[in-house]
């Protein structure tokens, strides 16, 4: 990693990943993102991550990105999966237990509907 | 208390009554339901709201849109554009400028969930917490940049006095005034600790700060240092939040490499180096002296204050200690400024809160909203109303050394000088919502046996003043008490507050003091009858009548 020694190295990098960043929405990657702070690892956040992963394996999905994320503050509703296909609006899941991960991982990342009675309307 | 879509107030006070509310609110009820939304809006006369130079007011939530001054012929017009058809009667609306005050405006987010007005997390659970880079693509690190290139230390001070910022801890002490003590103090060198050690029962806003954001905290505490001259700080976890402690090391270990801590940070002649110490799961730590004194190796016990730690803290050097929210205020502050900041909140208490909701309501979680939010919105907007539709009964704030508030107290402004005035305390921001089936002398029990179990034992009133608290409070609630109890207790309750060396025990007794004030009869029943109104409290001696 560089080292930042001004104010305008900081801009630099930052333009630079942001860059990256729609580089990889524009060829239409997806992102799925976990909740992963206390309260959705009690909510069985980590079963939820190792479902998505065993699938993503299983049926050989590419160009995915699954990244961790802390709480959002409705801890009512962990775990929660927020998924973003290329360039669309951000989706956010709650109560994802590994068979709905499957179900998201099958009908929204696979062929393009959300599944839409897991979805907090944000 | 059913779930409402919207929520309209109407102000209560003497003026806004001379002026008409009565009219407008029996206007307002008539109105709504001639629309036939009376099952999906909630109107409520509230004694209090503040801006009398537009009395009488109408708010209405989860926009939390203020119209003022009212007519009872404006009523029609409000309801149907705003209620019925959702826009808002911007003719109607109380002018802007009179507006900065009371409460402020909620950005409001799309959808049903009701509007949040996010500062200190407003990155949390949106980036990913082990990676810098996304941390600085959220405008990371610009803050410190900036301080570092365009400030002296003094500016910042200014900066953050001017804004207003209160300490998030619970006592709401001027965070640039203490910056300003320990910038000036003599000595050297001079340390940074954060306060992370949040123990309070129900509190959990730092973990998901900490969780989320770490280096947020980071950032802060570099700028912290550069205020205030130190070279060397230190973040105090609770002992228990382990994921918190692994995702702040990484993030240390990040800063240091991209060079946002150690020496010569972004090229200048200021150092800086950031070390975790764990808790050890003692309550007591988390006053700041008991905490200083554990990172110095030494049991957690205060010391008695004065000195203070702005002056004698950390090794006996001047030691600048702030909560974990109070810090995550800063990057904000430094990035938009102060005048920004204080467009949240109110006038004495700008900026947001963080509160964790729980108890008997139908959402629990964490929420971020100005200052001089009531708890009647929280309970409504944000919780969604009480389970099962019981009633609510009363709140505790900010965890086991917070305050009882009685439903009567429920419309006073949640800001540090409302709540004083009230002669309640705001504390660390966790509401405990309680409903009619909870017993108030259960409540102090358990409280009271929680401070007995966590008193250092170092000084006399704390140490024997929640045993014997406890003690009396236990015999009460077996059917065991004596009218004589009373007067007893509220005396443990004021030589608590009084003679205590410390936090802990000086507030320690408020509970007590609070469902004496507020609940004296459900106690008394206790007594006098052996019942327990609620059904809670189990007795020992059947009573023969």
């Amino acid at each position: 990693m560089t080292t930042i020694k001004s104010l305008e190295d900081l801009k630099k990098l930052r333009e630079q990943a942001l860059e990256k960043r729609k580089a990889k929405s524009a060829s239409g990657s997806t992102q799925v993102i976990v909740a992963m702070g206390t309260c959705g690892i009690a909510a069985g956040a980590r079963d939820t991550m190792k479902a998505i992963l065993e699938t993503i394996e299983k049926e050989g999905i590419s160009d995915i990105i699954v990244t961790q994320t802390g709480c959002i503050g409705l801890c009512e509703r962990e775990p929660i999966v927020q998924v973003v296909v290329g360039e669309n609006p951000k989706v956010t899941y709650g109560k994802v237990t590994p068979e709905v991960a499957r179900q998201i991982m099958h009908d929204h990342i696979q062929n393009g509907k959300i599944v839409e009675n897991h979805v907090i309307p944000m | 208390m059913k779930h409402t879509r919207a929520m309209v107030l109407v102000s209560g006070d003497p003026l806004s009554l001379e002026r008409g509310a009565m009219d407008v609110y029996n206007r307002l009820q008539d109105e709504i339901k001639a629309f036939g939304i009376d099952q999906e809006v909630n109107v409520t006369l509230v004694p209090e709201l503040g801006r009398h130079d537009a009395a009488p007011l109408v708010v209405v939530y989860p926009e939390a849109v203020i119209y003022g001054p009212v007519k009872p012929e404006n009523v029609h017009y409000l309801v149907e554009e705003h209620l019925y058809k959702g826009r808002v009667a911007a003719e109607l609306q109380a002018s802007v400028k009179e507006l900065s005050g009371k409460i402020a405006w909620l950005t409001a987010r799309k959808g049903t969930l009701p509007a949040e007005q996010r500062i200190v997390l407003e990155r949390a659970g949106l980036i990913d917490p082990t990676s810098v880079e996304d941390y600085i693509v959220h405008d990371g690190y610009q803050a410190l940049g900036k301080v570092l290139a365009e400030m002296k230390p003094t500016d910042v001070i200014d900066l953050v006095s001017k804004s207003g910022l209160r300490g998030r801890g619970g006592a709401g002490f001027p965070t640039g005034t203490k910056w300003g003590f320990v910038a000036k103090a003599p000595g050297s060198p001079k340390y940074v600790i954060c306060n992370a050690d949040e123990s309070e029962p129900g509190t959990f806003k730092d973990r998901l700060l900490l969780e989320g954001d770490p280096h947020c905290l980071v950032e802060a505490m570099v700028i912290a240092a550069y205020a205030v001259g130190a070279s060397e700080g230190y973040i105090y976890v609770r002992g228990e939040y382990s994921l918190a402690q692994e995702r702040l090391h990484l993030a240390i270990l990040q800063a240091k490499e991209m060079g946002f801590l150690g020496k010569n940070i972004f090229n200048t002649d200021f150092s800086f180096d950031l070390h975790i110490h764990s808790g050890a799961g003692a309550y007591i730590c988390g006053e700041e002296t008991a905490l200083i004194e554990s990172i110095e190796g030494k049991t957690g016990q205060p010391r008695s204050r004065p000195p203070f730690p702005t002056t004698h803290g950390l090794w006996g050097k001047p030691t600048l200690v702030n909560n974990v929210e109070t810090l995550a205020n800063i990057p904000a502050i430094i990035r938009h400024g102060a005048e920004w900041y204080r467009s949240f909140g109110t006038p004495s208490s700008p900026g947001t809160k963080v509160y964790t909701i729980l108890g008997n309501v139908n959402m629990t979680g964490l929420i971020e909203v100005p200052m001089g939010i009531t708890l009647r919105e929280v309970i409504t907007i944000y919780a969604k109303g009480m389970k099962d539709g019981k009633a609510f009964k009363f709140a505790q704030t900010g965890g086991s050394s917070g305050s009882v508030i009685p439903a009567s107290l429920q419309d006073t402004p949640m800001d540090f000088d409302s709540f004083n005035k009230a002669g309640v305390s705001l504390g660390s921001g966790a509401l405990l919502i309680c409903n009619e089936d909870n017993c108030v002398v259960d409540m102090a029990k358990v409280l009271l046996n929680f401070f007995r179990k966590e008193s250092c034992g170092k000084c006399n009133p704390c140490r024997i003043g929640c045993q014997r608290s406890w003690e009396i409070l236990n015999a009460i609630s077996e059917g065991r008490g004596k009218m004589e109890d009373l007067p007893v207790l509220m005396e443990l309750s004021a030589n608590l507050a009084n003679l205590s060396n410390c936090g802990l025990g000086q507030t320690a007794g408020t509970p007590i003091h609070d469902i004496l004030t507020h609940f004296r009869a459900e106690v008394e029943a206790h007594i006098r009858l052996k019942v327990c109104p609620a059904g809670v409290c189990r007795m020992r001696e059947k009573v023969l009548r």
